[in-house]
């Protein structure tokens, strides 16, 4: 029981921070809000890769004198690509939110709302 | 050269494109330079598919790396299909789009415009050419990112809201695909599609194959909007610019469903389908998204927003199509990529030229408008006609490989959907028709004239296509069944 | 914020050390953490220290929006170039044996000149996204 805890850390920071960027993405009403909440699911996604990336007694992955065991390197990879894809959807949500701002005067969504159906 | 490097160029060409539209000056030119590189495309993807025709596969080292410690581009019957569509429907939507983006989008943007929409096509066309999995993850991020923006260029301020809610689902669609990409690496250790089908074969009934297996079709379902996760669709076809309505409608939901394949078949296999019971999944929510959608697309006020919940339940129709999980479901489903594409594609190009002519497609804008633009109004029914499935046009043929599909199975319940959809579709093909020639004239409506050429003729050309593939089904049949034979999908036997 | 002291004299004293670092980053990517992406941001963060202390029209002198906006596709094309004259040398895209007699040159030469056009790019986009944000012109 308590290897399923200790020994599984990692797994469960992973879906703690999921769990709360997805809820956050979905109850909160303010558009700046969502996006950050889209912010920590993509955070916990990268911890998940990154964490099972580790080889046990691996050191960094970049050939040396003296060393044989490696961590695996393409998680690694894997996770700076997706960063960059996270930051770009970030930036592209933002200056959405700006745009917004500018043209409805208000970032809560149900007031956006309001303004839409009240046409 | 070419001819060696031929899968790659595909997706270099308008990669190198790109940036280089972005630094044209304001004007015709970046229109011109986007029109030679979609053709130029569409040409190389025509070669592309003769050469895999017959059954044979292109593989192709990126970087030198065999596979599978490096990228492969693994091309057959089905990726040459689906870049042929993505490439054919860019090529058709460029001179059509030379009027329309005059008058939608303003002059300092347009460079940027078309720069976004090469990024768009790169984005659509690597999906498709790629045979790996963290490939196809950047790919489908590349091609969502410039959908959002392209989206949020329409006039209304309702198209900022409507990319904004298609970026967040969006998003969370490709982190779930990510997370299940995580999980299927984490047990397997590759990314390679090919070397993923083998590896997980004798480990096909681990938990974490499944969970991983339950992210990626959640996740690959968000982007095909597929029933209850289409919420974003109808906003974002209806606010966006006229040209990218015709090329996300016909595009960006079929690359989804080429995943949906890819992914389902090819790097899990049939077998798998059926012990997890996904058939079933796909069956109840495509049978409830044929429904649900044709029935709100019949409540609808406005042409746009019915040829959009029309795409969900076409949509749904594919779904079904793989919930068969036989050859001839997934054919049904193949053959229906291409035609849909024809379909929509003609269709939202009509809408495009009502919007261009009269600057909203609202029915109460819009009424009688089919008697001041007689063109129009015949490609309108021409395409409505191939939607509702009438023999002799190209949505016949695909209604009618889902019947045999359904058949096939004896599944009773599901034939009477599929014919129910189409019933449904005639109902809200009907409601347009009416509502566009015999209807009186609205009356604030001023005298209109027809369509300009540039968009008369792609929109023609689709709507002869339709009528074309519909009485000769030799291209699209005979890809389909080749492709449906190298997913490794076997016939139905009871 | 120009009017504290603290703030002027380090920005000042910063400026320079930070795009020394950036570049280190940049180059030392094949043999520690760095590369291209991270690079890039390290440096755009230089500038927009600078800007925010010293307001927006002293960068706006050094690197215009148009200068900008070039140099972001230039990187994109950087990249892409390499990968295309590895393909008219002969080999697969973006197969770095082919640029040098020796393979590993060659290699090494490749990776460089692909996180060289990245950081361009990153730090283009990265100044670029500033400027949009924190544009007054068409606020209300």
């Amino acid at each position: 029981m308590i290897d399923i805890i200790i020994g599984h850390y990692n797994y469960w920071i992973v879906i703690l921070l999921m769990m709360a960027g997805f809820y956050t993405v979905i109850n909160r009403g303010n558009l700046i809000k969502k996006i950050a909440g889209l912010n920590i699911f993509q955070t916990s996604v990268f911890l998940l890769y990154i964490s099972i990336g580790y080889v046990n007694e691996g050191t960094t992955p970049i050939i040396a004198e003296g060393f044989t065991r490696y961590a695996n390197p393409l998680p690694h990879v894997l996770i700076l690509t997706a960063i960059v894809v996270g930051v770009s959807t970030t930036a592209l949500g933002l200056a959405l939110v700006v745009r917004i701002k500018r043209a409805y005067g208000t970032i809560e969504e149900d007031e956006i709302h309001d303004k839409d159906m009240s046409l | 050269m070419i001819e060696q490097n031929l899968c790659l160029l595909l997706v270099v060409i308008p990669l190198i494109a790109a940036p280089v539209t972005a630094m044209l000056p304001a004007g015709r030119s970046p229109w011109l330079f986007t029109l030679v590189i979609t053709w130029l495309c569409f040409a190389l993807s025509i070669w592309q598919l003769t050469i895999v025709l017959d059954g044979s596969t292109i593989s192709y080292e990126l970087g030198g790396w065999a596979p599978p410690w490096g990228i492969e581009y693994h091309i057959d019957a089905l990726n040459a299909f689906v870049a042929l569509i993505v490439s054919g429907i860019a090529a058709i939507t460029l001179p059509y789009a030379l009027r329309t983006v005059e008058k939608e989008i303003q002059l300092q943007e347009t460079s940027l415009f078309y720069a976004l929409f090469l990024l768009c096509l790169v984005g659509l066309l690597g999906i498709a050419q790629t045979g790996d999995v963290f490939n196809l993850f950047v790919f489908l991020e590349i091609s969502s990112l410039s959908s959002y923006v392209l989206i949020a260029m329409g006039k209304q301020r309702r198209a900022l809201t409507a990319a904004y809610q298609y970026l967040i689902m969006g998003s969370i669609g490709a982190t779930f695909l990510l997370i299940g990409i995580g999980l299927i690496y984490a047990e397997t250790g590759t990314l390679n599609m090919q070397d993923l089908h083998q590896r997980l074969q004798p480990i096909l009934d681990h938990r974490t194959v499944h969970t991983g297996f339950v992210f990626m079709v959640v996740g690959i379902a968000l982007k095909l909007a597929l029933f209850p996760l289409h919420l974003w669709l109808p906003n974002a076809y209806k606010y966006s610019p006229s040209a990218i309505s015709v090329f996300l409608s016909a595009t960006a939901t079929k690359v989804a469903v080429y995943i949906m394949l890819r992914m389902v078949f090819t790097v899990f296999s049939t077998s798998f389908l059926k012990i997890t019971h996904t058939e079933f999944i796909f069956l109840i929510l495509g049978a409830f998204g044929v429904i649900v959608a044709s029935m709100a697309a019949i409540v609808q006020h406005d042409l746009k927003r019915i040829l959009a919940y029309s795409s969900i339940a076409q949509i749904s129709y594919m779904v079904l199509g793989m919930g068969f999980a036989s050859t001839l479901g997934i054919t049904a489903t193949v053959v229906h990529v291409f035609n849909h594409a024809l379909m929509k594609g003609a269709l939202f190009m009509a809408a495009g030229a009502i919007v261009y002519r009269v600057g909203s497609s609202r029915f109460e804008n819009i009424y009688g408008i089919g008697r001041q633009m007689p063109w129009t109004f015949a490609a309108i029914f021409v395409s409505g006609l191939s939607l509702i499935g009438i023999p002799g046009t190209a949505g016949f043929i695909s209604k009618w490989y889902f019947m045999l599909a359904a058949l096939e199975q004896q599944a009773w319940l599901i034939a009477f959907v599929i014919l129910l959809g189409s019933l449904l579709s005639v109902v809200y093909m009907w409601k347009i028709f009416e509502a566009l020639f015999f209807h009186r004239l609205a009356c604030t409506a001023p005298p209109v004239t027809e369509a300009p050429l540039s968009m008369m003729l792609p929109m023609w050309t689709l709507v002869l296509a339709n009528i074309y593939f519909g009485i000769n089904t030799e291209l699209t049949v005979g890809v389909a069944e080749t492709a449906v034979r190298l997913l490794g999908v076997t016939a139905y036997h009871e | 914020m120009k009017h504290n002291l603290v703030l002027r004299f380090i920005t000042k004293y910063l400026f320079p050390v930070i795009a020394l670092f950036a570049l280190y980053v940049q180059f030392h990517g094949d043999y520690g953490p760095g590369g291209g992406f991270q690079a890039g941001v390290i440096l755009s963060v230089a500038f927009i220290l600078y800007a925010m202390v010293f307001g927006m029209e002293t960068i706006e002198q050094v690197l215009p929006l148009g200068l900008l906006r070039i140099l972001a596709s230039a990187g994109v094309l950087i990249y892409s170039g390499t990968g295309v004259i590895t393909l008219l040398m002969g080999g697969n895209f973006l197969d770095y044996d082919i640029l040098s007699l020796r393979p590993i040159q060659g290699q090494h030469i490749g990776i460089m000149v692909i996180e060289l056009g990245v950081g361009i790019t990153v730090s283009a986009v990265m100044l670029i996204i500033f400027y949009a944000f924190s544009d007054r012109r068409n606020h209300d």
